[in-house]
């Protein structure tokens, strides 16, 4: 259990008569990169709304260090979200703020730190992210992939034990996008975080992730190191990287 | 879900619907009394409030006034008692007027934009993020709003009152030809401090009304920009209203 970050068992949740879980198991290790795939539209999202509180599941436990969070009150639930970050899909930042009020504000308030120091960590994060000299701008004068890298920015400035990325590369081109995912691991290894990315950029997401798993039918298909994946011989998961279209990731060679 | 939505009855909605507002509102009263005080939040709301509504109050409250001059001195003429067109101004500004209409011109400039701004808050995942930051939505977009009502719709209020009355006296006064002593004497006699206390009193509890109101739409606004929409134009019905019927229930209770 020691090196179990999370453990998912058996979650289930419906939206009406849509099954969009059906009996989700998952262990995703401590200090490393998970990497979750699937189709769009297949529950990544809401699967990972699950593991910080933002969707009760409608059975099922979710064990973040020996507590099932899916029996915590919000109270509770919020020393558990004390230790995550966390990426929005659409970045989710506040558009009543600029791009330096958004990175600072978990500073802000939930440190004591004075503005200098502030200053100082928030351009360091910006620079990581390529974005110094946006500073200034309101999200709404920003390009979609430029608001997912100060989502970013946002989601690590408090060097969190966990953090969740939903598509941290969607709407970025390939060189942003590389940067991103160097950006991504770099942090990781250096600072042996619990990250969980989910993506559709299969390719990217080899480079980087640990462990691979891949969503199909509300129910984890296949999960795995990389290159365990890519042997795979289950149809579901050639299907999906056959899509790839690559050499090497139609399964079988290695 | 759906089917259990179509056979709640009208009534039972309106239970469920009015539970749940007093919910948020109690839910924010909790966290408006607790450390850290987010003053500067709700500074930003009350000059948020001001701004938008002090040039529309304003306008209101003098074509109000001046109405009222010119109604009432029509009524009066007839048994010769001009000289209390004054009275009945400046009474039925402070006791009704004034109130009333701030608080429906209010929920009609700051009120809507309240809702417009949670709900896309809401559909675009800003409420979640401060959620996942471990922070309470409710203390941070909620609490400076309902405090910003409560405090800047006397403040408007005042205004309504003291441009009504101006415009009442430059009617009554300058153009119909009303003695100038008449009218100010017998409006000093005949209003007195507790009609524009009590009238305070009821613009507060419309701030918060509609402030809450305004909140609560916004708040849970489903579906994009269509569902913003949507909780924008129910937000002002939804205030206006409840304003017109708590206004019945607390004169009954004051006056
Ligand atoms: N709040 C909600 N209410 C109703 N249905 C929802 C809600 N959230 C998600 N869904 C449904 O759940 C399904 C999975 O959505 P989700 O956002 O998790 O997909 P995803 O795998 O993240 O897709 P993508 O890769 O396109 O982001 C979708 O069919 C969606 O319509
Ligand atoms: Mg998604």
């Amino acid at each position: 259990m020691e090196n179990k970050a999370i453990r998912i068992v058996d979650l289930h949740k419906s939206f009406g008569a849509q099954k969009v879980l059906d009996g989700i198991n998952l262990e995703i290790e401590r200090g490393k990169i998970t990497v979750i795939i699937g189709k769009s539209g297949g529950g990544k999202s809401v699967l990972l709304k699950h593991l910080i509180g933002l969707i009760k599941p409608d059975s099922g436990e979710i064990w973040i260090n020996d507590v099932d969070i899916t029996r915590l009150k919000e109270k509770e639930l919020n020393e558990v979200r004390m230790r995550f970050g966390m990426l929005f899909q659409e970045a989710a930042l506040f558009d009543s703020m600029d791009v330096f009020d958004n990175v600072a504000f978990p500073l802000r308030e939930h440190t004591r730190k004075s503005e200098q120091e502030i200053e100082r960590i928030v351009e360091e994060k910006l620079n990581q992210v390529g974005l110094l000299h946006f500073e200034e701008k309101r999200p709404a004068e920003l390009s979609g992939g430029m608001k997912k890298r100060v989502g970013l920015a946002r989601a690590l400035i408090l060097d969190p034990e966990m953090i969740l990325f939903d598509e941290p590369t969607s709407a970025l081109d390939p060189i942003i996008s590389l940067t991103i995912l160097d950006l991504i691991k770099e942090t990781q290894t250096y600072l042996k975080k619990t990250y969980v990315v989910i993506s559709h950029d299969i390719l990217g997401m080899f480079r980087i992730a640990d462990k691979v798993a891949l969503l199909s039918n509300g129910t984890i298909a296949e999960y795995g190191t990389p290159h365990e994946v890519r042997q795979s011989r289950k149809e579901v998961t050639m299907e999906f990287l056959n899509a790839t279209k690559i050499p090497g990731f139609s399964g079988g060679e290695p | 879900m759906t089917m259990i939505g179509g056979l709640l009855s009208p009534v039972e909605r309106f239970v469920r619907e009015f539970g749940r507002i007093t919910l948020m509102f109690t839910e924010s009263v909790y966290w408006g009394v607790r450390r850290p005080f987010k003053l500067d939040y709700i500074f930003k709301q009350m000059e948020f409030i001001g701004v938008n509504s002090t040039i529309v109050v304003i306008i209101t409250g003098m074509f109000t006034g001046m109405v009222l001059a010119l109604q009432s001195y029509y009524g009066f003429r007839k048994f010769g008692a001009e000289g209390l067109v004054g009275a009945t101004v400046a009474l039925s500004m402070t006791r009704e007027l004034g109130p009333v209409l701030t608080s429906l011109m209010v929920t009609g400039r700051a009120g809507s934009a309240m809702a417009a701004q949670l709900g896309t808050m809401r559909v675009t995942e800003q409420i979640d993020a401060l959620t996942v930051m471990a922070l309470s939505p409710i203390k941070y977009l909620v609490t400076p709003r309902i405090i910003a009502g409560f405090l800047m719709l006397p403040v408007l209020t005042v205004v309504s009152d003291f441009i009504g009355v101006v415009g009442g006296y430059v009617v009554g006064v300058k153009l119909l030809g009303i003695n100038e002593g008449a009218f100010i004497d017998k409006m000093i006699k005949y209003v007195e401090l507790n009609d524009i206390y009590n009238g305070l009193v009821k613009s507060a509890v419309f701030g918060i009304i509609l402030s809450t109101v305004a909140c609560y739409k916004g708040f849970y606004a489903r579906g994009g920009a269509e569902g913003v929409g949507k909780a924008t134009t129910e937000a002002v019905v939804v205030s206006s209203v409840t304003i017109l019927m708590s206004d019945y229930i607390l004169t009954s209770l004051m006056f």
